[in-house]
């Protein structure tokens, strides 16, 4: 399973990239693996702010509908147009092309601590796996 | 892998989509093990049948199959099930996973002097081959030496492999073929027809796709379609019931609908653009009243749009009626279809 070094992640499969004081969030390999084709991608709005571990997007399957948490709290600066016409890059290229939206932190606004990637490698390789 | 009726079953091996487009296109076999098999012997089994279920078994011959179902006192289904003739006095039942015990003690309770009833559920495996190039699978799994049965038929065949009870039915739309055959045998089988069936294609495939083929031939499933609440008029299915059947459990209720009219009836519908699938309990508007809730529904593979079905009020249960779909709060527009929703060009 990909988990790439550098990136950040949660315990609901969620990964983030920080660049400066925005940050790119998808969804990891386990989770596009878990989920298969999918077919369907619920974004949130430029502009919204959002909280913390809000449930802010949804990533539909054929099997079942899966919301999406985001990793900090922040406003949605750019959503991912492509996955209107074509949801399964998030399942070809989850952490490139298929990644979900970005966020500006708000200046002095306390990032919540992520996972690191082995701490994110224990959690699906077994010990404490989550069902997504 | 998932819980399914007290088995543990994959939900899909390559992908739901993958092995879909592997059924309509090529060939595909699922492992339908988990279904339950009865078997009812002796001279009164024919009339004791009769009696529990709704189709009409005095016209099934010694080799042939029908569809059928199993009611409760009220008209509403407690299974549907497939009677397959295998002598003059011997049929096979295979019935939902889900519902072998209940239908077991159902039938069992109502047994009648004359009849041998056994459950042999344990005792047999059983897997699905469907697609376009099942025809030429079956040949090369029996190397020519015996015709395929005809459509409902059910032919008994001893080969090297194993003795296999074989049958042109299925859940897909498709060409194919449904084996059971002894549970030791199972995997031995399984490997045979995946070794055979490569030269074609062949996918394994599991729950997810199992659901997407039946409901684009809006075949319903136990459980979401059908249901203890819900007759087989309800739900277009009379023509497995014979009313002329002077007495069978739930006729009453029936004849009564039959002469009064349903209330409600099973309509498939289709998403008129893209939009999230379409799920069960998902509600129905008609303009901003709420007549229904969704009983199946999915993304059509081979469509590309969302399709479901569901029990819709008689007054709105008409072919390009336009209702809406309550999607986690967001209506979208879909449109009432005739059945099937696919149709093999």
């Amino acid at each position: 399973m990909n988990v790439p070094d550098d990136l950040q992640y949660t315990e609901t499969h969620e990964w983030l990239r920080m660049e400066g004081e925005t940050a790119t969030v998808g969804i990891t390999d386990h989770a596009q693996a878990e989920l298969t084709d999918i077919v369907y991608v619920e974004l949130p709005k430029v502009g919204d702010l959002v909280a913390p571990r809000q449930a802010v997007a949804v990533v539909e399957s054929v099997k079942a509908a899966s919301d999406i948490y985001s990793p900090i709290g922040g406003t949605i600066v750019e959503v991912n147009a492509a996955l209107e016409s074509n949801p399964a890059l998030v399942n070809t290229d989850p952490y490139g092309e298929g990644w979900l939206f970005r966020l500006r932190i708000e200046a002095g606004e306390q990032v919540e601590l992520l996972k690191e990637p082995a701490q994110y490698r224990e959690q699906i390789s077994g010990s404490g796996k989550y069902e997504v | 892998m998932v819980e399914f009726g007290g088995w543990h079953m994959p939900v899909q091996y390559s992908g739901i989509i993958d092995e879909h487009h592997a059924v309509r296109n090529a060939v595909g076999v699922f492992d339908i093990s988990h279904m339950g098999q009865f078997v009812v012997r002796g001279p009164k089994a024919k009339e004791w049948l009769n009696l529990l279920l709704t189709n009409n078994v005095e016209r099934l011959e010694v080799g042939a199959s029908q569809y059928t179902f199993l009611l409760n006192e009220n008209g509403g289904v407690i299974d549907d099930l497939i009677v397959y003739r295998c002598a003059d006095e011997e049929y096979l039942l295979v019935v939902n996973a889900a519902k072998t015990e209940e239908d077991f003690a159902w039938m069992q309770a109502r047994l009648e002097s004359g009849a041998e009833f056994e459950n042999r559920s344990t005792d047999f495996a059983g897997l699905a081959v469907q697609g376009p190039k099942s025809v030429k699978l079956y040949d090369t799994f029996f190397g020519g030496r015996h015709s395929r049965p005809t459509r409902n038929e059910i032919k008994r065949i001893e080969c090297d492999l194993t003795t296999l009870l074989i049958s042109s039915t299925g859940y897909t739309g498709e060409d194919g073929f449904e084996l059971f055959f002894p549970a030791r045998d199972a995997a031995k089988v399984w490997n045979v027809i995946l070794e055979k069936g490569a030269e074609f294609g062949i996918k394994p495939c599991g729950l997810g796709a199992r659901d997407t083929l039946r409901l684009e031939m809006c075949y319903p499933l136990n459980g979401s379609d059908l249901s203890p609440n819900h007759t087989p008029l309800e739900a277009g299915l009379s023509i497995f019931v014979d009313l002329q059947k002077e007495r069978f459990v739930g006729r009453d209720t029936l004849v009564k609908q039959r002469a009064e009219g349903v209330k409600r009836r099973l309509v498939p519908f289709r998403m008129k653009d893209k939009s999230p699938p379409p799920r069960p309990h998902y509600p129905l508007f008609k303009d901003d009243k709420q007549i229904a809730e969704i009983a199946s529904g999915t993304l059509s593979p081979t469509l590309n749009i969302g399709i479901g079905m569901a029990y819709v009020p008689t007054e709105f249960a008409r072919i390009n009626e336009e209702i809406d779909v309550d999607i986690r709060g967001r209506r979208f527009p879909a449109v009432i279809e005739k059945k099937p929703l696919h149709r093999k060009s």
